[in-house]
């Protein structure tokens, strides 16, 4: 439905900083030429509350669009593959093994490139069309990749993705498959960020995650949003979220936020925010553990490379947001990792990539110390496919026998319990 | 600390401050020195990279030949001929 979609104006007329508040014209700029805080977009909730309601939303396309009026965007849907409105499902095995009630994982796996990063690079990339930018880039550690490369050959647009030279296979050739540039460098995510935000200066560029942040992350609110909608428009209880960054984290809490002032939610949301990170990388929980506000930067070394962010932009927000609703932090082994997958793989049959490993495992932990509770309305969200990071655990998953093509070799595996029958 | 050559590299938010120049030549023993360095030739530097105490702005981050500051000896980390020191806002990338 395109056409009901150009008639709805943004709701974005300037950005403000976070730290200071300063504002600026809703342009391609990111942080506050003062203090150099964040910038985050302002919305007129008056006027969306105005025009926005069940029934449009309803009635709108089944993506992220279907939300256009608390997205940053004016011409919209400019660059769209269908990114969003993946499924919630109920997971009441996994929810059983972890002795928990009402578990949901909204599976993001289901996303045009597999993993969430689809939202946030509609969005960015629908606001480089609307700013008139030819080129778009990013530093990635693969999922943005994957997304941002097909984005911008759907559109039609130039792209230059930085990547970490030591990325997992899989997500190499699933960006450069799409045609546009990849540059591998030689260094980890951190120096990849740190060189895209140096060349965010010189080149004429969008860069979806520098210069145009404010605009990009906007797009992880739509996690909320769907999530309320598909549980009858009411907030869940308690919400675990990977954390890289931590701007996915925060984001969604300010969907489920959002929601509640513009009264698509009956009564106020109180959502507990939890965030899930890898103990080879894991800045925010170790703040979070310490009780201190400082996010001490880190060198990453886990085999959840799409978490690997060691110096956090958003991480002291996320420690304030998961601080305020009551939630936790909690850091997870490698082991734990590849356990979660295989965990939420063999109970509900979904394939998450490592970083949904993260999430997995650190919900059984906070279960297990009773930070998620039974009587509570859970959702984990899981944000990326498995098959991008097969290299995490292929060494622990194969065959349960390898035998000749006979009845007797079949019969001769299953006496030996290799193979097991349940019934 | 014996001052030394070091190139600055300036973040498009402040290149305003050095007259539109991307890079600032400046001798300096640390960063902390190449910092008091840039003031002195372009007045403003201060105030926006550093905060009440004198310690890095929270969403400011220091390289010193592509290592973060933080990893180092921060402000008072040794500076030797040559090197750049990159002043780069902090708040990019992620997900």
């Amino acid at each position: 439905m395109p056409s009901v979609l150009t008639s709805v104006p943004s709701s974005v007329s300037s950005l403000r900083c976070r730290e200071c508040s300063r504002t600026y014209e809703a342009g391609p700029a990111y942080t506050c030429e003062w203090c150099f805080g964040p910038l985050e977009a302002v919305y007129d909730y008056e006027a969306v509350a105005a025009t926005v309601s069940r029934e449009r939303i309803a009635a709108g396309p089944a993506s992220i669009w279907r939300y256009a009026g608390l997205l940053p965007t004016t011409r919209r849907p400019a660059v769209d593959l269908g990114a969003g409105f993946t499924p919630l499902v109920r997971a009441d095995r996994l929810a059983a093994e972890l002795g928990l009630g009402e578990l949901w994982i909204k599976d993001d796996t289901r996303n045009p490139t597999n993993s969430f990063k689809d939202r946030v690079v509609a969005v960015a990339l629908s606001k480089a069309a609307e700013l008139g930018f030819g080129t778009v880039a990013c530093a990635s550690t693969g999922n943005l990749a994957n997304s941002v490369a097909a984005h911008a050959a759907r559109a039609g647009l130039n792209s230059f993705v930085f990547v970490p030279a030591d990325l997992e296979a899989g997500k190499t050739v699933t960006t450069a498959v799409y045609g546009g540039n990849l540059v591998a460098v030689e260094g980890n995510y951190d120096d990849v960020n740190r060189l895209c935000a140096e060349l965010a200066g010189e080149h004429p560029w969008a860069f979806v995650n520098v210069n145009l942040r404010p605009y990009y992350a906007e797009g992880s609110k739509t996690l909320a949003f769907e999530t309320a909608e598909q549980l009858g428009w009411t907030a869940p209880d308690h919400v675990v979220v990977p954390v890289a960054s931590g701007s996915l984290l925060t984001k969604i809490a300010k969907g489920f936020d959002e929601l509640g002032r513009v009264g698509l939610l009956d009564g106020e949301p109180a959502v507990r925010i939890s965030g899930a990170q890898a103990q080879g990388c894991s800045p925010v929980a170790a703040a979070f553990a310490e009780g201190g506000d400082a996010i001490r930067p880190v060198k990453p070394s886990t085999i959840a490379k799409s978490l690997a962010i060691g110096n956090p932009a958003d991480g002291w927000y996320a420690l304030d947001v998961v601080r305020r609703s009551g939630g936790a932090l909690a850091a997870v082994t490698d082991d734990e990792i590849v356990e979660g997958i295989r965990l939420l793989a063999r109970t509900e049959g979904i394939f998450a990539e490592t970083a949904g490993g993260v999430t997995i495992a650190t919900l059984a932990r906070l279960a297990a110390a009773g930070v998620v509770r039974r009587d509570e309305r859970v959702v984990a969200y899981v944000t990326g496919h498995g098959l991008k990071t097969l290299d995490g655990i292929a060494p622990r998953v194969g065959p349960s026998a390898t035998i000749a093509p006979t009845i007797d070799a079949f019969h001769r595996a299953y006496s030996t319990h290799i193979l097991e029958a349940r019934p | 600390m014996t001052a030394v050559p070091v190139r600055v590299r300036i973040p498009t938010q402040l290149r305003d401050l050095a007259g539109g120049e991307a890079e600032v030549g400046v001798e300096a023993g640390t960063v902390a020195e190449a910092l008091a360095a840039l003031e002195a030739v372009h007045p403003g530097f201060a105030e926006r990279i550093l905060d009440g105490d004198g310690s890095l702005r929270r969403f400011v981050n220091v390289f010193v030949a592509e290592e973060d500051v933080r990893f180092l000896q921060g402000l008072d980390t040794e500076l030797s001929a040559g090197q750049v020191v990159s002043i780069v806002p902090a708040v990019a990338g992620g997900c």
